[in-house]
């Protein structure tokens, strides 16, 4: 019984950082049909401002509790730093390319960026201990859980929820779909796509560094931690469905829970997890489970 | 533009790129040092191999290392270090590595911490002639796989560290009925996982392994596997985690008091105990891969070694810091000892082999002494011992050392042999 | 495609380097070898690219060549370089059959990730082989050809000589091919597969095909890489390894079979380059250059050559 709620408790805690960790791709490729490499870094670089900030501020005596703040706050400047300065500085000029160039574009800015952080943060490992221990532990039976998860939970969730009911139900949620479904008739309609484009990727890009941000508690920030979340986040939202956010947190759920089920009950296959339900997905649902519907031009 | 003119032109400018630097001085012993200088391992054992190589070359060739090491450079030849990133695939390493010898004309090559890169670039230095000496790789392989005249390890395999953890368990545990393994799963972890557990089920040929877990290198989020561990009835836990999956595991692991539960011997763990000490209870086991770091001996190498390198860079040596810097002397060793014999002049590269095979010489960590396979692995003892926060400072008490015969296969022995065959001497 | 001069380009500046090379360093002959062998792969990789699809996952194949090469070394002792770049192309090529009846079916991202799921799998199955020495890999016999072992001298250029014959052999082929009406179909099924099925061409067989014959100069390209480097290792299957193909695919451009060999020796050269000038930010170095080609030159490397053409 013990392992069972373990399981669950895991795989759910699990899928709510890789919900957080994916959710930034799968707006971004959703409404501009980008597969931004980039988003790796931008994970990486909310880790380390993050990580540096916070522990600079606690170091000169601020109040932990605040440091929930520093994370949010940081995050949000590095994508509105970031996110403009790629998609305005960079790919605005090359919408009009390839999709896999554009992704290339992305993957040439993921090796600057990995330099370029190296060049700022060293290659010393950063982490802050505080947040994650200051909320206290919760018991689930024999086992010991800190509080802190449900902060990643809580934010998962909010964004799981928050994000398509703002499509839906916001004037600019119902025009971004307009621009999903198609950039050219939107354009001609008057809407302002290329501002449009601008804000997702911002977003997107802030989404990025929050999973990154809210990760640095738990972890030591180094070299090469965007590397990883690439390939998962990959995977998650193609089981879910590119473009699909319901798609992509019901993706995160089933890796999630798979995964921890592996890890407690056959550990030697938890290598092969995420990949194998990636492709299993794929066999049968050749688009992911909630692929938005294309038409198809003729 | 022409096309066909641009393309000349840069094709004159690829030919330009390539094209060998200029010969250097000829007093000079030109050293290649190869270490992580971007990714993951950059922090815990590239970045602080190559600072230690940096000081201590520049202390030698000023002559300021302690005897007998105190002559300048290489027996009066001053050491030109050329470093390159051990980043990238093998095949970008084994390309590098010939540039080194064949472009860069390197006299010898001292690096490499990947053992995937060591395996690869032993025969390629067996086939340019290359004097190469591997500082930290730990994989018993090289040696037990072939034998090479042109390649050197200066530090024990990490067969010794799997070893050295059972014997100490042994030790805390007389009466051990379960253990569990966490290791990343690549061949470091699996062989480390695969030594111990063959070692301690020696010592105690009735104990079980109630999990082993595996998760990928570089996974970050352990929180299934630190469950997993919590609800096995493992007494000890294994784990040869390094770097930043080590930290990440130490700061996810103790708000939920796994390492109180449960006794975890952390086999690399002396890169990440100074850092993370409120973290870590007191009786976590803590290894250094050999007498190194906290586990060095007060001996005047260290003496001054570890000031100098702490002065420098703000931090103090760790055991990749260490392993660097004994190659050095190592090889500093050899060739005065090879010079001495050629009448005071610089000495043939095959004469530095010849005076390294079997050589004896101490460092900061102690003595090594290059005793197995035909004198071309360097064996020394270990030591391990339990973390203790005193006055909030991190320590380590209750140490044991174990002599080199006793963790290391005697010369012509495979590791896995030794081990399965009760450590035979 | 400009038929007409590639065959004789081709085949002169592969008989130049042949020629060339007892003149040139070591290193420089090893550099050439691995990238023309890895040349071969991106020659697949066009093809690919021309009916639309980009495969995340050539380094599947790659690691079955590198993998078959070494261990018909290992298990069976045979270390000729012809007989080990057979196996190696034949065992991707098989893998290629089988898998494409799968992957035919997909088209645009989702091809790509399904071959970047397939190749990881493959790395993981490979780091859990003890067997194959997991991580660290194992060494490959040294190679022979007809039986001999060359000087230690020579052997470089042995194997450069080898290499350029099969490239020129692949290259030429390959043009061949291309001219066929089953070549021809690739630009088809990318701009309208509805149309291509309506004409009665099988669009689905067409990339079956081309995923074969991708696969296999894959597997040639990797027992290549394997006999030259002298060590396999499951890195080989990694998706960073697709992501340099695909990096070199584009910086060489689509527009000739020349282009893929051209990217490569450009790529690795730049790579070498930057790792030697610049060890700290090799990395950052090799993303601008790549931005760099993508700016200015949108069809590759190859565009340089081919401006003078366009009327």
């Amino acid at each position: 019984m013990d392992q069972l709620v373990a399981v669950t408790a895991d795989g759910v805690i699990y899928s709510a950082w890789l919900f957080l960790a994916a959710v930034g791709l799968t707006l971004i490729y959703g409404v501009m049909k980008i597969v931004n490499v980039t988003h790796g870094s931008i994970y990486a670089l909310g880790a380390y401002a993050a990580a540096s900030l916070t522990g600079a501020l606690l170091a000169r005596g601020m109040a932990p509790a605040l440091s929930y703040l520093v994370l949010a706050g940081s995050a949000v400047l590095v994508g509105l730093v970031v996110g403009p300065l790629i998609e305005r500085g960079l790919l605005r000029f090359m919408y009009a390319k390839d999709e896999v160039v554009i992704m290339l574009i992305t993957y040439a800015l993921f090796l600057i960026f990995e330099d370029l952080i190296k060049l700022v943060w060293g290659t010393d490992p950063y982490f802050i201990a505080e947040p994650y221990g200051l909320l206290g532990s919760i018991h689930l039976g024999r086992l010991i859980y800190p509080t802190y998860n449900l902060i990643l939970i809580g934010i998962a969730l909010a964004t799981a929820a928050g994000l398509p009911l703002v499509l839906a139900r916001t004037r600019v949620g119902k025009l971004l779909v307009t621009v999903i479904h198609d950039p050219e008739i939107s354009r001609a309609m008057g809407i302002n796509v290329g501002r449009f484009y601008l804000v997702t990727f911002t977003l997107g890009s802030m989404l990025a560094a929050i999973g990154g941000a809210f990760t640095a508690p738990t972890i030591s920030v180094v070299p090469g931690i965007g590397v990883e979340v690439i390939v998962l986040s990959f995977a998650v939202v193609v089981i879910g469905g590119l473009g699909s956010l319901s798609g992509a947190a019901l993706g995160a759920l089933i890796v999630g829970l798979v995964r921890s089920a592996t890890i407690h009950y056959a550990p030697q296959f938890e290598l092969f997890v995420i990949y194998s339900v990636m492709a299993l997905v794929l066999t049968f649902r050749p688009r992911g489970l909630f692929s938005a519907a294309e038409a198809r031009k003729i | 533009m022409d096309p066909y003119r641009t393309g000349l032109i840069a094709a004159a400018l690829a030919a330009a790129a390539l094209a060998p630097p200029a010969a250097s001085a000829q007093d000079a012993v030109k050293l290649g040092i190869v270490a992580f200088l971007s990714g993951p391992a950059a922090g815990p054992f590239g970045v602080p191999a190559r600072n230690a190589a940096e000081i201590v070359i520049e202390q030698v060739n000023n002559g300021k290392a302690p005897k007998p090491y105190q002559e300048k450079g290489f027996g009066g030849a001053k050491i030109e270090p050329v470093v390159i990133d051990e980043a990238g695939s093998t095949t970008v390493q084994v390309t590098e590595f010939r540039n080194l010898a064949q472009r860069a004309n390197v006299d010898l090559v001292i690096g490499y911490i990947s053992s995937g890169n060591c395996l690869a670039i032993a025969p390629v230095a067996e086939e340019l002639k290359k004097l190469t000496v591997f500082f930290d790789c730990g994989t018993p392989r090289i040696f037990e796989d072939a034998a090479y005249k042109y390649v050197f390890r200066t530090s024990p395999t990490a067969t010794m560290d799997s070893v050295g953890a059972a014997l100490y368990v042994q030790t805390l545990k007389p009466g051990l009925k379960t253990v569990a393994g966490l290791n990343q799963n690549y061949a470091w972890g699996q062989d480390s996982w695969g030594d111990f557990q063959a070692a301690i089920k020696q010592l105690f040929p009735k104990v079980e392994v109630s999990t082993s877990q595996m998760p990928k290198l570089f996974a970050g989020q352990y929180g299934a596997e630190i469950s997993a561990l919590l609800t096995s009835s493992a007494e000890v836990i294994h784990t040869s985690f390094w770097g930043g999956d080590l930290e990440a595991f130490i700061l996810q692991a103790a708000p939920r008091e796994l390492m109180q539960q449960k006794t975890i011997v952390f086999t690399t763990g002396e890169t990440a105990m100074y850092r993370l000490a409120k973290q870590i209870p007191d009786g976590t086991v803590i290894g250094a891969r050999g007498p190194f770091g906290a586990f060095a001996p007060d001996n005047e190498y260290n003496r001054w070694f570890a000031p100098a390198f702490k002065d420098r860079y703000g931090a103090p040596p760790n055991y990749a810091s260490y392993q660097m810097a004994q190659a050095i002397l190592g090889v500093k060793a050899a060739w005065e000892k090879a010079q001495a014999a050629n009448g005071g002049k610089r000495p043939a590269i095959d004469q530095v082999i010849a005076a390294l095979e079997h050589v004896e010489f101490t460092g900061p960590g102690g003595a090594v002494r290059m005793a197995i396979a035909k004198g071309h692995q360097a064996i020394m003892e270990t030591a391990y011992g339990q973390t203790k926060l005193v006055n909030g400072q991190m320590t380590v008490t209750n140490v044991k050392r174990y002599p080199a015969e006793q963790v290391n296969p005697p010369d012509g022995v495979k590791s896995v042999d030794w081990i399965n065959s009760g450590f035979k001497k | 495609m400009s038929r007409d001069r590639t065959v004789p380009i081709l085949v002169a500046a592969l008989a130049a380097a042949a020629a060339l090379g007892p003149l040139l360093p070591d290193w420089m002959l090893f550099l050439l070898t691995i990238a023309l062998s890895k040349g071969l792969v991106i020659l697949g990789l066009v093809l690919c690219l021309r009916a639309g699809l980009v495969s995340f996952g050539q380094a599947l194949y790659f690691c079955i060549g590198g993998y078959a090469g070494g261990a018909l070394g290992r298990f069976w002792h045979v270390s000729d370089v012809l007989l080990v770049m057979l196996a190696g192309m034949t065992a991707a090529g098989l893998a290629a059959l089988a898998l494409g009846f799968l992957m035919a079916k997909y088209r645009g991202i989702f091809f790509g990730l399904l071959s970047l799921a397939l190749s990881m799998i493959l790395y993981g199955l490979l780091v859990k082989t003890e067997a194959f020495g997991s991580t660290d890999g194992f060494n490959v016999l040294p190679f022979t050809l007809f039986g001999i072992r060359p000087a230690e001298a020579w052997v470089r250029y042995v194997l450069l000589v080898v290499v350029c014959t099969v490239v020129a052999v692949a290259a030429i082929a390959v043009n061949r091919f291309l001219a066929t009406p089953l070549g021809q179909l690739a630009p088809a099924i990318k701009d309208n597969e509805i149309r291509v099925e309506y004409m009665g061409a099988s669009a689905r067989y067409a990339i079956h095909v081309n995923y074969v014959v991708a696969g296999a100069l894959a597997g040639l390209g990797g027992a290549f890489v394997a006999a030259a480097v002298g060590h396999i290792d499951p890195e080989m299957a990694y998706w960073t390894t697709s992501g340099e193909f695909i990096f070199v695919t584009i910086l060489g451009g689509t527009g000739s079979v020349i282009a893929p060999f051209l990217g490569a020796i450009m790529f690795y050269a730049v790579q070498s380059f930057a790792f030697d000038l610049s060890p700290n930010t090799w990395q950052m170095v090799l993303g601008t250059a790549l931005l760099l080609v993508i700016v200015f030159l949108p069809n590759g490397l190859w565009s340089v050559f081919t401006r003078r053409q366009r009327a």
